[in-house]
């Protein structure tokens, strides 16, 4: 038993540094019907949007990647051809086949609202939803589902951590494969008592044994072997589908920081984010078309290949939404070019779109988000800066 | 015990009551924290195993997952030839064997923490090694984080912090897990001869995590002249990468001219002909060209500076006190640190001696690997085997030498007490408990609490229907599970 937890587990940390997910929200007594299912993937350490998204058509893009450049289609290791000069990376297949039925768009130049070059504070603020680092000691996921009404969205995160960007005043949930203990059992019961003066311990495992019910009810307990990811976006799936599950998921994908020979790093990324999100498809099943799952990251990588094959930190990057939800249409803000004169400072894909206006536009108009909570408490002081965007969804 | 150590062991707490500040103090000796027992390898000797793996010769469609540089797998999966396939295990074995020296070294450890009288000396050094954090996340890193942690570490944290840093920066497993080792001068002569740049990753986490911090106050051209500054600080490579170094025609000048840098430790390699030629200027300083002091001369500058001191007093205040700590006790700190230059045995003096620091009420919650430390020290047990460990770490979110970025381990309540990590944490008190046998759970509780065990958890134990459920009930209490 033990043998298959930790394999259960390090599938999390799999794909060499790591996968882990998260979702948010709160159980209630009576029925609350079909709800739309969102799930934010975070991949952590600046995933370089040159290579998920890859821009073959601009006249600049060969000449600076050098050797990271992905080939034009149709070549060994081409790019899979979407419209206006992109293509995915070849390892992104599955994404590939949800493009052709056009479950699958991208923002090809976001940013955050600040400049920063900093992996942690740059995923405090991806996360906080603010301006700055410490603009707000909490999650804008999770100020969004307050904002959707106490209790309406059930949210969880999964992994042993919950994330910034889940972090705040509505309760959240979060799993991770490899429990063991049940929540009827006598000790556990116990403890809720014993925790009577701790409130914070005595809340956290209430809701860490709730959910780890639902997985056991789902037969997750055993399910998931190491390395499946697709097993593991399966089993996140099914802890979303059913009238307990949650609505909110956000799931971390880790290792994205390639500096060094960073062609082989991103096949082996990819394949992996590939396969979560083919998992939580086939999960879903009949929830898929109400789901939109997004993938983000703190910053995009410079334009050149640096000195080890690599690349360094830079700004802007892409964002991919996919889903049954998804309203087919073409590329979600402009392409700025990597022509010499149009990069940031010099060196970086230079931002056409703030993300916040693209997570504001999902929020209001897949889960139902009000636009004034959205302006003033979800994303501070962004009514100006970061308009939601229209006909996501 | 608790606070500032790894927790009691049965009887401690008597031995150190009637003086706890001076059972403290008497930890803070300038030879550092105590080493692991065994006769590990240093880094030198870890460096020619290294190096003998990597030089190994391959068969030519070698699966590409052994290879250390990531390089590219033959398209045909062609079935290898005998001769070949023997290569292969020789190979694998091999690289088993580094990986299972660090697992021995990370048991080596776990069992210094369980077992040793000097609890704070081991929590004052592991967390330097978290500030300074290097993570097994790269095979090549992890092959020295053991060496990492006793040369690089353990020497200095009573010392001086400016000596740790450079020792740190220095050492393979940095420079390895922060991609430093072939970061080349563009006007360098290996720059000029075969391409190649800077890489800034390790200059960046200088300045982030190690030194000043992201709000210090450094901007994107300091981080590319940190770069520039530290291109050259290398490791030795086996002989092919050597050649590839040094351009495939190997006519340029060689580079018999390094040598290992006299104050590192072994394994370091400066490499004269990657180094950008020119003088620095990191955060308004000015360095004249040089070698391997150029850079040395930053660290030491960089450790200097108040924003450095300021940024760790605080990170010190995080971690032995509370997630929000009184301002009032970062300033102790941050004080005793300007006015020691850095001496970490005054800043570790000053700890024990604020009062904010002895609050009766704990505020934080122990990380997973102190949890289960502290565990083992209330049982009197020790840590035999490596894959229990392992398990119990991977389950409660802190795999073994693996901190998920360069920032290392998070420590706050928030980060380890989430609704996943409890359940974990009592799946796996449920089953010490049912190990611990004919265990009493009531004088462990009180072997390990003292007076801090309440009326409550000793009710709660006394009602448990086992002893194996007393004995879980006794580590999952508020009790334990905070410091």
């Amino acid at each position: 038993m033990t043998r298959l937890s930790i394999d259960r587990r390090r599938l999390l940390f799999g794909l060499s540094a790591g996968v882990s997910l998260t979702w948010a929200g709160q159980a209630l007594a009576q029925s609350r019907g079909p709800r739309n299912k969102l799930i934010v993937i975070i991949a952590r350490g600046a995933m370089d949007g040159l290579s998920v998204t890859a821009p073959y058509g601009d006249p600049d893009y060969a000449a600076l990647r050098g050797s990271l450049a992905i080939a034009p289609p149709g070549q060994t290791d081409g790019a899979l051809a979407m419209a206006d000069g992109f293509g995915l990376h070849p390892s992104l297949s599955g994404l590939k086949a949800l493009y052709d039925l056009g479950e699958l768009r991208f923002a090809p130049a976001t940013a955050l609202p600040a400049r920063i070059r900093s992996h942690f504070e740059a995923q405090d603020v991806l996360e906080n939803g603010g301006e700055s680092p410490r603009d707000q000691s909490d999650g804008w996921l999770n100020r969004a589902l307050v904002a959707a009404g106490g209790g309406r969205l059930k949210g969880l995160s999964i992994g042993s951590q919950t994330p910034l960007i889940l972090r705040g005043d509505a309760e959240t949930s979060s799993w991770a494969p490899g429990g063991r203990v049940n929540g009827e059992d006598r000790i556990a019961s116990l403890l809720q008592d014993l925790y009577v003066d701790d409130p914070m311990l005595q809340a956290s495992l209430a809701r860490g044994l709730e959910t780890e019910a639902m997985a056991m009810a789902a037969g997750d307990g055993a399910r998931v072997r190491r390395n499946d990811v697709s097993g593991l976006g399966e089993a996140v799936a099914r802890l979303m589908t059913g009238d307990n599950g949650a609505d909110v998921v956000a799931l971390s994908v880790d290792g994205w920081d390639t500096h060094a020979r960073q062609n082989g790093q991103m096949r082996a990324r990819l394949e992996g984010l590939d396969q979560v999100i083919a998992g939580l498809r086939t999960g879903l099943g009949a929830q898929w078309p109400r789901t939109l799952v997004m993938v983000t990251t703190e910053f995009g990588r410079t334009a050149r290949v640096n000195g080890t094959q690599g690349t360094d930190h830079g700004t802007a990057t892409s964002l991919l939404l996919a889903g049954g939800a998804l309203k087919p249409g073409g590329l979600i803000g402009d392409w700025p070019s990597l022509a010499a004169n149009r990069l940031y400072e010099g060196r970086d894909l230079a931002p056409t779109l703030d993300v916040r206006g693209i997570f504001k536009g999902v929020l209001r108009d897949h889960l139902g988000v009000d636009r004034a909570a959205l302006d003033a408490t979800v994303f501070p002081d962004s009514r100006a800066e970061a308009p939601p965007v229209d006909g996501l969804v | 015990m608790t606070r500032f150590g790894l927790g009691a062991r049965p009887g401690e707490i008597g031995r150190v009551s009637h003086d706890p500040r001076g059972w403290l103090t008497a930890q803070i000796r300038p030879s550092g924290a105590p080493n692991p027992e065994g006769e590990a390898p240093d880094t030198a000797t870890r460096m020619q195993q290294l190096l003998a793996y990597e030089g190994q010769p391959r068969p030519s469609r070698a699966r590409p997952a052994a290879a250390p540089d990531g390089a590219m797998a033959p398209a045909e999966p062609e079935a290898p030839s005998a001769d070949a396939q023997a290569m292969l295990d020789a190979r694998r074995r091999q690289r088993r064997a580094l990986v299972d020296q660090t697992g021995e070294e990370f048991l080596a450890r776990a069992d210094l923490a369980a077992t040793t009288p000097d609890g704070f000396a081991e929590r004052w050094a592991l967390f330097w090694a978290n500030a300074l954090s290097v993570s097994s996340t790269n095979f090549r890193a992890a092959t020295f984080i053991g060496q990492y942690e006793r040369e690089a570490i353990r020497p200095h944290v009573f010392g001086r912090f400016e000596d740790m840093l450079v020792a740190a920066e220095s050492h393979p497993a940095m420079l390895l897990y922060l991609d430093q080792v072939r970061s080349t001068g563009p006007d360098s002569p290996a720059g000029a001869r075969r391409g190649g740049g800077l890489n800034e990753n390790l200059a960046r986490e200088i300045l982030e995590l190690h030194t000043v911090g992201a709000d210090g106050g450094f901007t994107q051209a300091d981080v590319t002249e940190l770069a520039r500054a530290l291109t050259g600080w290398s490791i030795p490579l086996t002989a092919n990468a050597e050649r590839r170094l040094q351009g495939r025609r190997g006519r340029g000048p060689a580079e018999a001219a390094s040598v290992a840098a006299p104050p590192a430790t072994g394994g370091f390699q400066f490499r004269p002909a990657m180094h950008q030629p020119g003088a620095r200027t990191i955060m308004g300083r000015t360095y004249a060209e040089g070698g391997f002091e150029q850079g040395e001369a930053i660290l030491r500058d960089l450790a200097g500076r108040p924003e450095t001191g300021r940024r760790l007093a605080r990170r010190l205040a995080v971690h032995f006190v509370s997630d929000d700590p009184p301002p009032t006790l970062v300033d102790r700190l941050e004080r005793a640190w300007s006015s020691s230059d850095g001496d970490l045995a005054a800043v570790a003096r000053a700890l024990v001696a604020a009062p904010e620091a002895w609050e009766p009420r704990p505020a934080k919650v122990k990380t997973p690997y102190e949890f289960m430390v502290s565990a083992h020290r209330a049982l009197d047990t020790r840590p035999t085997r490596l894959r229990v460990l392992r398990l119990g770490l991977i389950q409660m979110g802190q795999p073994l030498f693996q901190p998920p970025s360069p920032e290392g381990w998070p420590d706050t309540a928030a980060d380890w007490a989430g609704p996943d990590a409890m359940v974990k944490r009592l799946d796996w008190a449920t089953e010490v408990g049912g190990a611990a046998g004919g265990r009493e759970p009531e004088a462990l509780a009180e072997g390990a609490l003292g007076g801090r065990l309440s009326d409550r958890t000793r009710q709660f134990i006394a009602r448990a229907e086992s002893r194996a459920e007393g004995v879980a009930l006794f580590l999952m209490s508020p009790e334990f599970q905070r410091r």
